[in-house]
C-alpha cells in the first residue's frame, strides 16, 4: 500500500507547528481550535432553514441561531480553512489521489460504512463531550481543562478496547 | 497585557473570521503533512504499529500549553481572557468514552475527516457525512439528552486548581509525561518487524514517515 508523492512530515515538527497554529488562535482570539463545532452549526443552519420553529425551540440547535448565523460560525470558517489547507499541502506535495482506505481483505463497500458508522457514533460522542480531538483535546489539553483530560482518556480508553473488534477493516 | 487582540476589542467579528480561516488552513496544512489524513495512519495507532497520532497530538499540545504559560507569566497574554473549556465530569468522560470508539471504528476523527475527504479519500467522505448525521440526530433527540449534558457541571475547572498544585508544577508534569510517552512511542515502534507480522504495510509506512524529512 504504498501511496504516492513525498513523504509525510516528522511528526514532532508537525506537532510542534500545529502547537503553534492553537497559541495564534489563544493569541489572536482567546479561543482554540474546534472541528465537531462546524458540524453542529452546520447541522443547525439545515434544520433551521427546514424546520425554523424547531430549531428555534430547540437549546442544542438555537444557540448557533443568534448572531451572525450558523453559516458565518466561527469554527465553521476555520473548517473551510483546514479543507483549504489541507487540500493545498495535499497538491504540492502530491498526496492527492481518490482511493477508499482499507485492509486488503475489507471490501470498499464495508470500508464505507464502518466509516459512517464510526462518524455517527463520534456525533453522539462529540456532542456529549461538548467537542472532539480539536476542540477538547488539543484545545482543552493544552488549557489543562479537567474536562478535556478526561475526554482524552476517555477516548483512548475506548479507541484502545474497540479496535481489535475492528480490526479486520486494515489487516 | 496586549492579548488576546480580539477580545481586547484590536478588531472585529469580519476580521475575527478571517483569522479562522487563516488558523484553518494552517491547522489542515499541519494535519495533512503529518499524515493525519490517512485513515489507515490514524487507526494504526489504536494497533501501536504507528503512534503518530500520539506524537503530533502531545507535542502540539505541549507546545501550546507552554506557549500560554510563559505569555501569561510575561504579561502578553491574559489568561483569565482565554475561554477554557468549561468542565462537565460524566458527559466529558462518557462522551469521551464513545467518541474513542467511533473513532476507532471509523479511522479518523472529525478534522482529520475533513483533510483525508478533500484529499480524495472517500471513507473520508463517507465519515464526514456520518458524523454530521450523528450530531443533527444527536441535536434533535437533545431534549432527551439534556439533564445528562449537563449533569456535574464544575465550571472552568483546571488541573492546578482540581489538584491544589502551582500552574508550573502541573505544567512541567504534562512535559515530563509527554516525552516519556514519546519514548514509549519510539519504543513500540521499534518492537522486532515479526511482531508486525500482520501489519506489515503499517510498519513500512512508519519507517518511511520516520526517515522522511520535514515540509511544513
Amino acid at each position: 500500500m504504498r501511496t504516492p508523492g513525498r513523504a509525510y512530515a516528522n511528526p514532532y515538527l508537525a506537532g510542534f507547528a500545529l502547537g503553534v497554529v492553537l497559541l495564534a488562535a489563544f493569541v489572536t482570539m482567546g479561543r482554540g481550535l474546534g472541528a465537531s463545532g462546524a458540524f453542529a452549526s452546520s447541522a443547525a443552519g439545515v434544520v433551521s432553514a427546514v424546520a425554523p420553529a424547531r430549531a428555534a425551540a430547540n437549546p442544542y440547535f438555537a444557540r448557533y441561531l443568534g448572531g451572525s448565523g450558523p453559516w458565518l460560525d466561527w469554527l465553521l470558517i476555520e473548517i473551510a480553512g483546514v479543507a483549504i489547507g489541507g487540500f493545498l499541502s495535499a497538491l504540492v506535495a502530491g498526496r492527492l489521489r481518490v482511493e477508499i482506505e482499507r485492509g486488503p481483505r475489507y471490501t470498499a463497500r464495508s470500508r464505507l460504512t464502518t466509516a459512517f458508522t464510526g462518524g455517527a457514533v463520534m456525533g453522539l460522542g462529540a456532542v456529549l463531550a461538548r467537542g472532539c480531538t480539536s476542540g477538547q483535546a488539543l484545545t482543552g489539553g493544552a488549557l489543562l481543562g479537567v474536562g478535556s483530560w478526561l475526554f482524552i482518556l476517555g477516548a483512548f480508553a475506548a479507541g484502545y478496547a474497540v479496535a481489535p473488534l475492528v480490526r479486520r477493516e486494515w489487516v | 497585557m496586549s492579548a488576546p487582540f480580539f477580545e481586547l476589542g484590536y478588531f472585529g467579528d469580519g476580521t475575527g473570521l478571517l483569522v479562522a480561516l487563516v488558523i484553518g488552513v494552517a491547522f489542515g496544512w499541519c494535519l495533512e503533512s503529518a499524515g493525519l489524513g490517512s485513515a489507515r495512519k490514524l487507526a494504526a495507532q489504536f494497533y501501536l504499529t504507528d503512534l503518530t497520532v500520539f506524537k503530533v497530538m502531545f507535542s502540539a499540545v505541549i507546545t501550546a500549553m507552554l506557549g500560554v504559560f510563559w505569555l501569561g507569566r510575561l504579561g502578553v497574554l491574559d489568561l483569565s481572557r482565554v475561554y477554557v473549556p468549561e468542565t462537565y465530569l460524566l458527559p466529558q468522560l462518557i462522551g469521551g468514552l464513545v467518541f474513542g470508539a467511533g473513532f476507532a471504528i471509523g479511522g479518523l476523527c472529525p478534522g482529520t475527516s475533513c483533510v483525508a475527504a478533500v484529499t480524495g479519500r472517500l471513507d473520508g467522505v463517507a465519515l464526514v457525512l456520518g458524523m454530521w448525521s450523528g450530531v443533527l440526530a444527536t441535536g434533535l433527540g437533545f431534549p432527551a439528552l439534556q439533564g445528562f449534558y449537563e449533569s456535574t457541571p464544575r465550571g472552568a475547572l483546571t488541573l492546578p486548581q482540581a489538584l491544589h498544585l502551582p500552574y508550573g508544577v502541573v505544567v512541567s508534569l504534562v512535559v515530563l509525561a509527554a516525552l516519556g510517552g514519546f519514548r514509549a512511542a519510539e519504543w513500540l515502534e521499534a518492537r522486532p518487524r515479526a511482531a508486525l507480522a500482520a501489519n506489515h504495510s503499517e510498519s513500512r509506512a512508519t519507517s518511511r514517515s520516520l526517515a522522511g524529512g520535514v515540509q511544513a
